[in-house]
């Protein structure tokens, strides 16, 4: 299943490090392939490198495309977290340690 | 074998191993693998990252103790970047596609990205992460190889991105016997101290940092500014050849002509002297047969230090220069600095053309306190032995006549102090803004004596920046534009009863020299080791035969065809002149 949508991104600082982080880490949570363009550009969400070269800055027009089993929860997620305060959605995911492989 | 130019700043030639230091000085390490390691290197990646990865984890336990927890986020987001799937196929890539090493896979991935996030504005910021992910990767892949690494038994050649003054001044010249570096130009003070400490240095070479591996064997050429990395066996021995045959010949020169004059054979006899940085030179100087120091440097003591010296500093050094060298005259030149470089100390604001600023003479000017304090302890080291006094950088003579004033009133003052000095110290003015130069005449009335600064001459006036690899080779000593000026110099020294000498490195080209004796240069001070060569010379011409040869140089309209002409009738004299 592939899903694909626009959204414009809320958050003022833009995707910088911290909501790279959350995005990333949350992408990867999927088994879908998710991929977030800005303009010509597009990179793997699961990749916080990638994302934060992506360089958008707060009202940035990003396109999510998900693909495989799980993309509509994939990509309702992702979408939210851009949409939305990367902040305020943070809250699960703080506590949590990352694996570490 | 890939043979590399750069700059030669330091004559010599050096062969032997290479160790590398990139710009982060960590050690790079080697870069080809066998096809059958790769899949070894890839693991090398993987496993680099977990420890890296619980190296982070560790630092933000440590880090939790002290620290608001929404500080300990760039703990998690660097985890979070070792995790990058992404980059983990980039480094593998490299890995695969040339055939290179964990370590260089990932600086070059690494470089990319940092390359990338430096020209976006709303990345620049966070560079440094990169840097900080480099740097546990590496750490992680080197790990206790890298201590093996640091010191390296045996002697070896250095290459560098860059070496500081204060770096190269703490080389063991015992190990490093030449150096190479990516950036850096002629005049940079790293260089001068290269050619201060004898050891041979090529820099603005681009990117030998890149080309060379660690244990390659490396010949720098520091004569002719070629650098070849891993020599053939016919390459290596010709260049073995011209180490073993120069020494030979340095020995020789220097035992044979260490007590004889610098005449021709017609009788005209010159006056050689040595250029220094240091007092601890000076011995050294006059082994070589040096009559006397043409010009000493005082910046060292102005960038060394950290704090502006103080007179007792300034005065303990010129009075061990002055004793180790009297009789003989030694001359020191007042800050020839960048106010730049002394900002910190200063508190000045920056300019937009340091070397056509506020700096040398005209920086003492505005800092006289600075300027006293060094003319006071140059004129109390006057005592202690035969000294002159040169002004760098005067472009008129209201410049020369304030200098004068500072310097009568700085000897009024010591006077009515009690304070010995020599009240018959000579002065002269470095003769290198071209206005000075056109106005010789004018300045020889307040002067006692000229030195030809060669090195900036050309630059102002050929409008070239030397340390620029853009533009260097537009800087030519030999065009006909300088040699007609430093004839008019010369000419007017002549005339005006001034003597005229050159401390420019002109003068410690061996190309060169007999053009200046035709041209009547009466003072030659250079580099202590090309003295004995330079004497050489003196002594095989004839003063007739080099008035004529000058004469035939300044008739050239191309400088391509002056340089083959002197370097011919220097090949006559010196057979195995390069």
């Amino acid at each position: 299943m592939r899903v694909e949508k626009v959204v414009v991104l809320h958050n003022e600082t833009g995707l910088h490090a911290r909501p790279a982080m959350l995005l990333a880490q949350s992408a990867a949570s999927f088994k879908s392939r998710v991929t977030i363009a800005k303009g010509e550009k597009r990179v793997d969400a699961k990749s916080i490198i990638s994302l934060l070269t992506l360089g958008a800055a707060g009202g940035t027009e990003l396109t999510i495309t998900a693909e495989g089993a799980d993309a509509e929860t994939a990509m309702q997620t992702i979408a939210n977290m851009i949409t939305g305060d990367f902040e305020s959605d943070d809250c699960p995911d703080k506590k949590k340690m990352p694996d570490g492989h | 074998m890939e043979v590399k130019r750069g700059i030669p700043v330091s004559h010599g030639i050096a062969i032997a191993e290479a160790f590398v230091l990139d710009s982060e000085e960590a050690v790079i390490p080697r870069r080809q693998i066998r096809p059958e390691e790769t899949d070894h290197e890839v693991q090398r990646v993987h496993d680099a990252c977990a420890q890296a990865i619980k190296d982070t984890l560790e630092a933000k336990s440590v880090a939790a103790r002290t620290i608001d927890e929404e500080f300990l986020a760039i703990f998690d987001s660097h985890v979070t970047m070792l995790q990058d799937k992404s980059l983990r196929e980039d480094i593998t890539r490299i890995i695969e596609n040339e055939q290179a090493t964990a370590e260089w896979a990932v600086q070059q991935v690494m470089h990319r990205f940092i390359k990338l996030w430096s020209t976006n504005e709303f990345l620049a910021d966070r560079v440094g992460d990169l840097f900080d992910l480099q740097k546990k990767l590496l750490r992680s892949l080197l790990g206790k190889k890298r201590q093996g690494l640091n010191a390296p038994a045996a002697r070896f050649v250095l290459i560098a991105h860059n070496l500081t003054p204060s770096q190269t001044v703490h080389l063991d010249r015992s190990k490093v016997i030449g150096f190479a570096t990516d950036t850096g130009g002629r005049t940079s003070h790293t260089a001068l101290l290269a050619r201060a400490l004898g050891i041979p240095a090529v820099v603005g070479a681009g990117d030998i940092t890149a080309e060379v591996n660690i244990g390659d064997t490396v010949i720098v050429d520091g004569t002719s500014g070629v650098i070849v990395c891993r020599p053939d066996t016919d390459t290596l021995t010709s260049y073995e050849t011209r180490v073993r045959n120069m020494r030979v010949r340095q020995a020789k020169l220097s035992l044979e002509l260490k007590d004889v004059p610098p005449e021709t054979q017609d009788g005209y006899r010159v006056e050689l002297f040595a250029n220094i940085e240091f007092p601890e030179e000076i011995p050294a100087a006059i082994e070589h047969g040096a009559e006397g120091v043409g010009l000493y440097r005082t910046e060292y003591l102005y960038v060394q230090k950290g704090h502006m010296p103080t007179e007792a500093e300034h005065f303990q050094e010129y009075k061990k220069a002055a004793e180790l060298l009297a009789p003989r005259p030694l001359t020191i030149r007042t800050l020839d600095m960048g106010g730049d470089k002394l900002l910190e100390e200063t508190g000045g604001t920056r300019e937009s053309n340091p070397s056509l600023g506020c700096r040398s003479i005209r920086f003492c000017f505005e800092r006289e306190d600075i300027f006293r304090t060094q003319l006071r302890a140059i004129m109390r080291a006057s005592a202690f032995g035969n000294v002159r006094v040169l002004f760098p950088m005067i472009s008129n003579a209201a410049e020369l006549r304030k200098a004068h004033s500072i310097l009568n009133e700085v000897m009024d003052t010591l006077k009515n102090e009690r304070i010995s000095f020599d009240p018959n110290v000579r002065v002269g003015i470095m003769v290198e803004v071209p206005s000075a130069a056109w106005i010789a005449d004018i300045l020889a009335k307040d002067t006692d004596f000229f030195s030809l600064g060669t090195n900036d001459l050309v630059q102002y006036s050929m409008a070239v920046d030397r340390g620029n690899e853009r533009v260097a080779n537009l800087y030519q000593p030999a065009h006909p534009a300088i040699l007609r000026l430093l004839q008019h110099v010369i000419d007017t020294g002549r005339r005006t009863r001034v003597r005229v000498g050159m401390c420019g490195e002109m003068s410690g080209e061996l190309s060169y020299t007999i053009l200046l004796l035709g041209l009547g240069l009466k003072e030659f001070s250079v580099s202590p080791a090309v003295l004995p060569e330079v004497k050489e010379i003196i002594r095989q011409v004839t003063m007739s035969d080099a008035r004529t040869i000058a004469r035939q140089a300044l008739a050239f309209e191309q400088v391509e065809d002056t340089i083959k002409f002197l370097s011919e009738k220097t090949r006559e004299i010196l057979p195995d002149f390069a």
